[in-house]
């Protein structure tokens, strides 16, 4: 498999403080990547700088040799690394449709000009990007709820909502941030089968961060792990988890929750 | 091009009767002209306040609108009185003009969001008084008067708008030109919110950080429809200075910013012709409170709060039995009440 992402000694400080201290490490094309450590291990500052929406102290993110990191997040997105956001993040007065059709901007190919005037290749792209919306939608089996307005939906249904949104784009990497926090144990499970049909059926590259661990063990092909902003192992789900520094770091956290 | 359902082009013909044929007819049976001066100035308050709708629809509250139209009534008063352009090639410039600003304005304060970008619009109108005041090229004080009334629209050698001063009545004109104008600005607006750029708009006002991931350039975005909103504050306030042929650094003021601002609230901030209503009601409510003599401004501001309270979303939200919704359009205020379940 050939490498999509790489991350390269990336650091990141607020003012004295050290968020992440020198991470490098490589996503593969196609392959659930998964970055985990304990709370305050600073999953979700690296989750930022890889989709631009922080910038780095040092370091760089490169996609296919390119460099992506410190640009604006819709250029990443254009480059084709998009995030999704935890549950409150949705266009909340639009229905699941509007939500999937706006967010295939990307796939544009009239300019907004053209749209205004109506051209006809403006006209293609309405009827193209109402096709597609059925297609991502019933692809993630939300038919049913289509045309419900975001704000209406329960938690796990937004979830699938902002994979809907990301998946809309057209990405070569979806990044995800916290896909199972606050899901029981069924509904992590199907978000679990979700996102590796997103990934088995669309090619689309997953990059996650979670703190779920029985779910991260069950969905990664390889996991990264962070503590105190050092990143502490790589390695398959099972190295990791007959890793010594990663028992160590959860043992040392006494958080229960992990099921190591 | 636009595909509109059969309730819809009904209530475009009637609407597009009444203001060309019925009102016109209507006022001149009961012989009070004066309301044509009124019904104009309505009509170009409300296509600024079109403006000032635009920028809510980006989730930007925009106090500033009057600087702007005072910077178009000076640009084609400057244009016409200091050039000799003709006022109909004026127009189109003072809009570009402000648009010109707007971007140069916008591209540092458009960062900004909620009670920090009102406050910024909010004091350009102070800025653009004190401005006028102090240039030379815009005489002061003491404005520019004596304007000449819009000459002749000729295209080919066809007349297309006859010089205005050679009419028994120029404010019949002003009327004719003033609804024509206004219908264009709905006209476009209401594409415009249908367009994509209306739908992105939407996805940045209900949230920009998801608007960015997907890939929309919301800076640039924010930028093209603040030029769009002074674009209609400048030919607004290009016609006005027509009108009263003059133009004086009080002709807008911070009160006429907070009005243009107040039209979109109570016409309703979901809805394209909310401004149109809000404009309407607003100016002629003022008006027929006039017999409260010191009263007025207590009753006028106590009516608004209530408004207000009853109807958060404006009043084109009010659900009138039997009446379909013709002209709503757009999404229902972010943070306002949502119809369930639809």
């Amino acid at each position: 498999m050939t490498t999509l992402l790489q991350v390269q000694n990336i650091t990141k400080k607020f003012g004295g403080l050290t968020a992440n201290n020198d991470i490098s490490f490589e996503v593969k094309e196609n392959e659930i990547l998964s970055v985990i450590g304990p709370n305050g291990a600073g999953k979700s500052t690296l989750f930022k700088m890889i989709s631009s929406f922080l910038p780095t102290s040092s370091g760089q993110v490169l996609l296919n040799g390119e460099r992506i990191s410190n640009l604006k997040p819709h250029i990443v997105a254009r480059k084709g690394v998009v995030r999704t956001f935890q549950e409150t993040t949705i266009f909340k007065s639009m229905t699941v449709r509007e939500s999937v059709i706006v967010a295939q901007h990307l796939r544009a190919k009239a300019s907004l000009a053209g749209y205004f005037w109506g051209t006809s290749a403006a006209h293609r792209d309405v009827e193209d990007f109402g096709s597609y919306a059925d297609e991502l939608i019933a692809f993630l089996g939300m038919s049913a709820i289509a045309d419900e307005q975001a704000s209406n939906l329960p938690q796990g249904n937004l979830r699938a909502l902002g994979i809907a949104i990301g998946l809309a784009t057209d990405p070569k990497v979806l990044l995800l941030d916290e896909p199972f926090a606050g899901m029981n144990h069924d509904e992590t499970m199907t978000m679990v089968d979700l996102v590796r049909k997103v990934r088995d059926e669309r090619g689309v590259t997953v990059l996650l961060v979670e703190h779920d661990m029985p779910a991260v063990m069950k969905i990664s092909d390889r996991i990264v792990v962070l503590n105190f902003g050092e990143m502490i192992a790589e390695g398959t789900p099972r190295e990791i988890q007959n890793d010594k520094k990663v028992i160590e770091a959860y043992l040392g956290s006494a958080d229960d929750e992990i099921g190591i | 091009m636009l595909k509109l359902s059969k309730t819809q082009w009904i209530g475009l013909a009637v609407f597009l009767g009444a203001v060309f044929v019925a009102v016109p007819m209507t006022i001149a049976a009961f012989g009070r002209t004066d309301l044509f001066f009124t019904l104009t100035s309505v009509g170009l308050l409300a296509i600024a306040s079109a403006g000032v709708w635009l920028t809510f629809y980006i989730g930007r509250i925009n106090i500033g609108q009057g600087a702007f139209a005072l910077l178009g009534a000076y640009v084609s008063a400057i244009l016409v009185t200091k050039a000799g352009m003709s006022f109909w090639l004026s127009l189109p410039i003072a809009g570009l003009f402000a648009a010109f600003v707007a971007v140069l304005i916008g591209l540092p304060i458009l960062r900004l969001r909620g009670v920090y970008f009102a406050m910024i619009t909010l004091v350009l109108t102070q800025v653009f008084t004190l401005t006028a005041l102090a240039l030379p090229i815009t005489n002061g004080a003491k404005g520019i008067t004596s304007i000449p009334l819009p000459g002749e629209l000729s295209l080919f050698g066809i007349t297309l708008i006859p010089d205005f001063a050679t009419l028994g009545n120029p404010r019949v004109a002003f009327y004719y030109t003033t609804a024509a104008l206004m219908v264009l600005t709905f006209a476009a607006m209401y594409r415009l919110v249908n367009s994509r750029l209306g739908h992105l708009c939407r996805s940045m006002q209900q949230n920009e950080e998801l608007a960015s991931s997907i890939g929309v350039n919301i800076s640039y975005i924010r930028i093209i429809v603040f030029a769009i909103s002074s674009f209609f504050g400048g030919i607004g306030g290009a016609m006005f200075g027509s009108i009263a042929q003059s133009v004086y650094p009080s002709s807008f003021q911070v009160a006429d910013s907070v009005n243009f601002m107040l039209n979109c609230f109570l016409g309703g901030l979901g809805y394209v012709f909310g401004p149109m209503l809000g404009t309407l009601v607003l100016y002629f409510g003022w008006d027929l409170l006039f017999e409260f003599g010191k009263y007025q401004l207590l009753i006028y501001s106590s009516l608004l709060i209530i408004l207000m309270l009853v109807l958060p979303n404006g009043l084109l939200s009010m659900k009138i039995p039997g009446l379909s919704p013709k002209a709503r359009s757009g999404p229902e205020v972010a943070g306002k009440k949502e119809e369930p379940g639809q």
